[in-house]
């Protein structure tokens, strides 16, 4: 059974979802995918546990040898992404019972489960693989999946961001795919392992630039990274909130993994011995990312459509640390990444929570200011939750957001860039006024005439507090997430030679 | 493991030259224009299927080998034949293609119920006038 774990992870929520439609029953669609959900948990749980005490795993699906078979290696920085994905889906998974009640109506739960399943199943087949076009594959599992969930946001504006998010990712994937064809053509292999050292011999040519070329700007895309973010905003305004939590705190962050491990260990010391630092060419769009990110998010006027752009310059955080090169910057980005993945799937659950209170189906779910007015006496507690997730993305010391920029700091004094450092406290400064937007409008304001004063039920309200929680629990006991995070960023670091 | 990788694409020897591979830059350059130039939704999703195309077709070249035949071996035979391994990989690639292209119909289907159109810049007039 232990040995098995590996690809268990990844079969029992590909075989659950297809169940799920086949029964068609709202409860059981629900409870099938929580119970999935615990067992991906623990089992990623142990696996990490596994592979910090006795090294990496290497399962070869079928018992086919590296080079004819599939395999997934799974060392410390996939464990990690593996327990962080399942951990999310978990939480999302308690809040999802109530909030997909009201926002989806019900003949359609047993899809929208089976395809949330789905989608969770091609991320964590992303993180695990060992198999370069492996990771295609379960990349278009996962985007299709996310497609059709979106489009089920019951604003007629849902399936229309569906479509353009379809075309934008499905030119992306493809992207990817070339980049693969590149690689299988220079070196005869896609195990990642082999390319690893079968790349640098040939690094030198057209052929492995373009390879990469074609790999960075496919995972850019979905990514969001900007310039390539324009899918993002709509996506996020319009899918429905659990949605919005589970892709907003997954998908991009899975995305970041697979630009990571092409930068560093597949093209590595291939990339690192150029003249031009290639790696190098991310900055200037995660400086922009960071910048118009924040402005823009400063302008919206609906809550959902601002944390979304938001999420664009925490985007941008997450590749500066990957831009500098360095183990500290890497550090912050994973630090980073695993924060951003807390603290934005928790405030999107906050308005989960004031949309399942407040908002009605004729505005598509959606939060605007004006519904957050007064917020602090109708919903004291989960006015409370975006007060504390709020503090989180500025990085206020004592929340995990600041041991993040601290490390994006420390990259950028290391990288010899001490001027991105005044920078980084600016962009804070910046997502201090979006914030605050919300907060003053929540506190400050007093709510609409004969508005109800009651709070989001306890079934949302715990698992908002759990993501948002975490993001503080991890802010003051640093230490088990800055020792993993160092970790994978050494592992990264070594593995494709780069140090 | 590749007879291409060191002249850097197949059939150079035969003086075919590398035209098949041209042919599959065009092919993916229509359909990125056709995505970015059509307000259309259903030629949209049409210019993301020749992209995809241009793609599989350069991975269906890049398994060819010169004089290569099926590649079925017999015992005894010593006849050289084509890299399976690219035009295997297609197979999941057309499947992938066949389910974007079913998602995206079925979302410009919806689109069109609720707008009355799927021409983009009609939308777009809607939005901004809501």
């Amino acid at each position: 059974m232990q040995t098995q774990l590996p690809a268990l992870q990844i079969i029992v929520p590909m075989v659950a979802g297809p169940i799920i439609v086949l029964l068609r029953h709202r409860l059981f669609a629900w409870f099938a995918s929580t119970a999935v959900s615990v067992f991906t948990l623990l089992a990623s749980i142990s696996i990490l546990d596994h592979v910090r005490t006795q090294g990496a795993i290497d399962y070869y699906l079928g018992g086919w040898p590296q080079h004819v078979g599939i395999t997934y290696k799974i060392d410390v920085v996939n464990a990690f992404m593996l327990v962080l994905l399942s951990a999310i889906t978990f939480v999302v998974m308690l809040f999802a019972r109530q909030s997909v009640q009201k926002e989806i109506s019900e003949d359609k739960h047993h899809l929208f489960y089976a395809a949330l399943l789905l989608c969770f199943t091609g991320l964590m087949g992303i993180c695990i693989t060992g198999d370069a076009f492996n990771v295609f594959v379960f990349l278009e599992i996962s985007s299709l999946s996310a497609y059709a969930l979106i489009g089920m946001g019951s604003s007629p504006k849902a399936p229309l961001a569906a479509f353009r998010y379809l075309v934008m990712g499905t030119i992306g994937g493809t992207f990817i795919l070339m980049g693969l064809g590149f690689l299988l053509m220079a070196t005869g292999t896609l195990n990642m392992a082999e390319l690893v050292k079968l790349i640098p011999p040939v690094a030198d040519t057209t052929m492995i630039r373009a390879g990469f070329a074609f790999i960075a700007i496919g995972s850019a895309i979905k990514l969001a990274l900007f310039p390539l973010h324009m899918w993002l905003p709509d996506c996020y305004t319009y899918a429905p909130s659990v949605v919005s939590s589970f892709l907003s705190a997954t998908a991009t962050k899975v995305s970041y993994y697979v630009l990571v491990r092409a930068v560093f260990v597949l093209f590595g010391a291939a990339l690192f011995e150029q003249t031009v630092r290639m790696e190098a060419a991310f900055f200037p769009m995660a400086m922009l990312a960071i910048f118009v990110g924040s402005i823009k998010a400063i302008g919206q006027l609906n809550i959902k459509r601002l944390l979304a752009y938001s999420s664009v310059a925490q985007i941008g955080y997450m590749v500066l640390g990957l831009s500098f090169g360095n183990q500290d910057g890497l550090t912050g980005g994973i630090i980073h990444l695993f924060n951003h993945a807390l603290m934005k799937g928790g405030l999107f659950l906050v308005l989960g929570c004031v949309a399942y209170q407040i908002s009605s189906k004729d505005s598509g779910w959606q939060v605007t200011i004006d519904d957050m007015k007064g917020l602090g006496k109708r919903m004291p507690l989960t006015a409370f939750a975006f007060v504390l997730g709020g503090l989180s993305m500025i990085g206020v010391p004592l929340t995990a957001g600041f041991v993040s920029k601290w490390y994006l700091a420390l990259g950028a004094l290391k990288a010899g860039m001490w001027w991105v450092v005044p920078l980084i406290l600016l962009a804070s400064l910046l997502a201090v006024l979006y914030i605050w937007k919300v907060v003053e409008a929540a506190y400050f304001q007093e709510p609409p005439e004969g508005a109800e004063c009651k709070d989001a039920p306890w079934g949302l309200l715990v698992p908002t507090y759990l993501l948002i929680g975490a993001s503080f629990y991890f802010g003051i006991f640093t230490d088990p997430m800055l020792s993993s995070a160092r970790e994978a960023a050494d592992l990264l670091l070594t593995a494709g030679g780069v140090k | 493991m590749f007879a291409a990788s060191t002249s850097g694409v197949s059939g150079t020897n035969s003086g075919q030259g590398v035209y098949n591979y041209w042919l599959v830059v065009i092919l993916m350059m229509t359909g990125l224009y056709l995505v970015l130039s059509r307000a259309n939704m259903v030629k949209t999703v049409i210019g993301l299927n020749l992209f995809q195309a241009g793609v599989i077709l350069f991975y269906v070249c890049m398994g060819r080998v010169d004089g290569g035949t099926a590649p079925i071996i017999a015992k005894g035979s010593e006849w050289a034949y084509s890299n399976p391994l690219p035009h295997v990989l297609m197979l999941t690639a057309i499947v992938v293609g066949v389910a974007t292209t079913a998602l995206a119909l079925s979302l410009v289907v919806r689109i069109n119920e609720d707008y009355g159109t799927i021409e983009e810049d009609i939308i777009n007039e809607k939005e901004v006038a809501s």
